[in-house]
């Protein structure tokens, strides 16, 4: 039989029974909309938390105090288990690296606020005036803490949305005087909500200058150094100019871990790439069921069409051509499923995106290629023990059913 | 005596039931020269379409040698006989055995389709049977807005357009009335009155009659035989 006859005796075939076809197709292409919504959602949600943490600032370098193990077997730090401590000098000799555009010192701790007679607790973060540009957030209301010498720094506190909110209710809390720890604090500024993104939540932060938050935690050693270079194509050269500067600074001891943004986030994209694998691998599960619906369905067609397929073989038909028959129209078939659940699948993605703005729900290439390719196989797959079902009836037998 | 077309010798068919037995066929011999036209008759389950799907290819026998046009076709391989099944035999049905969903163009040219012949002389061929058939202006109908008589003329339309040797008709008039009957079995005699060799398996004697040679069978057994000197 040729190419294009068999074509058209498939498609006869596939029409001649539209509730059979239209059931398959369904199958298939509830299978392939799967794959596509699914590694949709998967890659979105990937290039929305990528999004997210490019948020957290731009071109950032941050220094870690300690060895990280990744970073592989050092001598140095073999013999001194303890590193030394991430001081406040340490921080202020970065600004000296050429690479180097903005140091933000950074320590955290948990305290108590109080005012009115009402106590809280919070967040307590010790910074310079460089965080708020090294990590662009916005100020709601007031000014940030004040640029000084990074040893001494006023009391003056900047406190986030929520607590401004819980603390002070209806009164205004800018100059208002708060007690943290034993300490006080002027309010002189309040920080924007930033809602509950994936980046780090400052709504519940309060804010004071670093070497204050040092003194009333008790300690020497900063938790983080945000650096940020001077532009992206400097980042590489501001790690490893910080590197050196703390390396020098800690006799020739590389007691500290420097991470680029670039780093983290390339983690995290390997991490919900891997996600939206697993997605669409169970989303292709789907597809198997398809697969063992075209099989029963075929198998029920073989089944009706017993008196037909003993007639094209009272006509000549060899097995070889009942097979390809049988086979075409089981492909046909898939690939019609194939590509309406391509379709629903980008309509599904396109409603995706269309609801939640911020979600770009786009499916990846590879996903649609896959899902088609696994559609289009596992449909010929189990077509095969149909169509050779077909091929090997008794021709008298099946000319006497009806 | 010229080459025979079919010879049939020792043939034996039996179907097993469970632990029954049933002898369809037995001990036939039988010769049929090309060009002959032949009834087959006998009494229900005497083994006449037993007998005609074995010559039809269709069925194999249990014992016994068929040669056609002196080739032994039992022991060929189904592709072969398959090939041997599309260009030697035409088969013609009691219930017709059409296609539905294929026009009666459709359905008359399925053969050559099944064939692979090239569309162009399809369609030439096509053409051609449907004015020998008077089906001319049924071409784009399908089965189920045909007469019994109509669609008949596309089954044996069909059975010879692939110009076989021979015509196998089992009951073909057994679904038609007597009038539209008569008009079909006067088609089938006009292709064996040029040369196409004919078997029609009828329980109807009068039709049966207007054989040139009558086959009867009877429990498996062909008991007589008219052509038979
Ligand atoms: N597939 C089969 N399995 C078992 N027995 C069968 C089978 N086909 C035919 N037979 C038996 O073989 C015998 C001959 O059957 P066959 O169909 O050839 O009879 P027939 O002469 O054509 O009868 P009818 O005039 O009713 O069509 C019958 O007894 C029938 O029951
Ligand atoms: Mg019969």
């Amino acid at each position: 039989m040729r190419a294009p006859d068999l074509i058209r005796f498939a498609r006869d075939a596939a029409t001649g029974n539209p509730l059979r076809s239209s059931l398959l197709v369904l199958a298939m292409a509830i299978g392939v909309a799967a794959v596509v919504v699914l590694t949709a959602l998967g890659d979105g949600a990937r290039r929305y938390v990528v999004n997210e943490f490019s948020s957290l600032g731009t071109n950032l370098v941050i220094v870690l105090p300690g060895r990280s193990q990744t970073g592989g077997f050092n001598p140095g730090s073999a013999i001194t288990s303890t590193p030394r401590d991430l001081s406040i000098d340490d921080a202020q000799s970065l600004l000296r690296a050429s690479a180097v555009r903005r140091v933000a010192p950074l320590t955290i701790g948990t305290s108590e606020i109080s005012y009115g007679g009402k106590l809280r607790e919070v967040m307590v973060a010790g910074t310079t005036a460089q965080y708020i540009d090294v990590r662009t957030l916005k100020l709601a209301q007031g000014r940030f803490l004040a640029d000084g010498d990074w040893r001494r720094g006023a009391s003056e506190a900047v406190i986030g949305a929520r607590i401004r909110n819980e603390v002070f209710g209806a009164e205004t809390a800018l100059g208002q005087l708060i007690r943290i720890g034993d300490r006080r604090f002027r309010v002189v500024g309040i920080m924007a909500s930033t809602g509950q993104g994936l980046g780090m939540n400052t709504d519940e932060v309060v804010f004071v200058p670093v070497s204050l938050a040092l003194a009333m935690f008790n300690s020497n050693t900063l938790f983080r150094v945000l650096v940020e270079a001077n532009n992206r194509e400097a980042i590489e050269a501001a790690k490893t100019q910080v590197t050196e500067i703390i390396k020098l600074r800690h006799e020739g001891e590389e007691d500290v871990t420097v991470i680029t943004q670039d780093a983290v986030l390339a983690t995290f994209d390997k991490l919900l790439g891997t996600l939206t694998l697993a997605v669409a691998g169970i989303a292709a599960i789907s597809l198997a069921v398809a697969g063992i619906l075209v099989m029963n369905v075929m198998l029920v067609s073989v089944t009706q069409r017993t008196s037909e397929i003993g007639l094209l073989k009272a006509l000549g038909a060899t097995g070889a051509t009942i097979r390809s028959a049988f086979l075409t129209e089981a492909a046909m078939l898939s690939l019609a499923g194939a590509v309406l659940g391509y379709l629903l699948g980008q309509a599904g993605a396109a409603l995706l995106r269309q609801l939640y703005p911020v979600f770009p729900a786009y499916p990846p290439d590879w996903a649609v290629l896959a899902g088609l390719g696994t559609a289009l196989i596992t449909g010929i797959l189990f077509g095969v023990l149909p169509a050779r079902q077909a091929a090997r009836l008794d021709p008298v037998q099946s000319l006497a059913k009806r | 005596m010229g080459k025979a077309l079919i010879e049939l010798s020792g043939i034996e068919r039996i179907f097993y039931l469970g632990d029954s037995e049933v002898h369809a066929l037995r001990q036939l011999e039988l010769r049929i020269d090309p060009g002959e036209y032949l009834a087959v008759m006998g009494p229900s389950g005497s083994g006449k379409s037993t007998l005609l799907n074995l010559l039809g290819l269709l069925d194999h026998p249990n014992e016994g040698t068929y040669r056609l046009e002196g080739r032994d076709v039992t022991t060929l391989s189904p592709e072969e006989q398959a090939r041997v099944r599309s260009e030697r035999i035409g088969f013609v049905f009691q219930s017709f055995h059409l296609v539905p969903r294929l026009t009666a163009a459709e359905n008359i040219a399925l053969p050559m389709t099944l064939a692979g012949i090239d569309p162009a002389q399809r369609a030439v061929r096509v053409k051609q049977a449907l004015k020998d058939y008077g089906l001319f202006d049924r071409a784009s109908h399908r089965p189920n807005e045909l007469s019994g008589g109509q669609r008949q003329r596309v089954a044996i339309a069909r059975a010879t357009i692939m110009q076989p040797a021979m015509i196998l008709a089992d009951e073909p008039t057994g679904n038609l009335d007597r009038a539209t009957g008569e008009e079909v079995m006067r088609l089938l005699e006009e292709l064996n009155s040029r040369g196409v060799t004919l078997i029609v398996v009828t329980h109807d004697t009068v039709l049966g009659a207007r054989a040139r040679r009558q086959l009867l069978m009877e429990d498996g057994e062909l008991i007589h035989d008219s052509g038979k000197k």
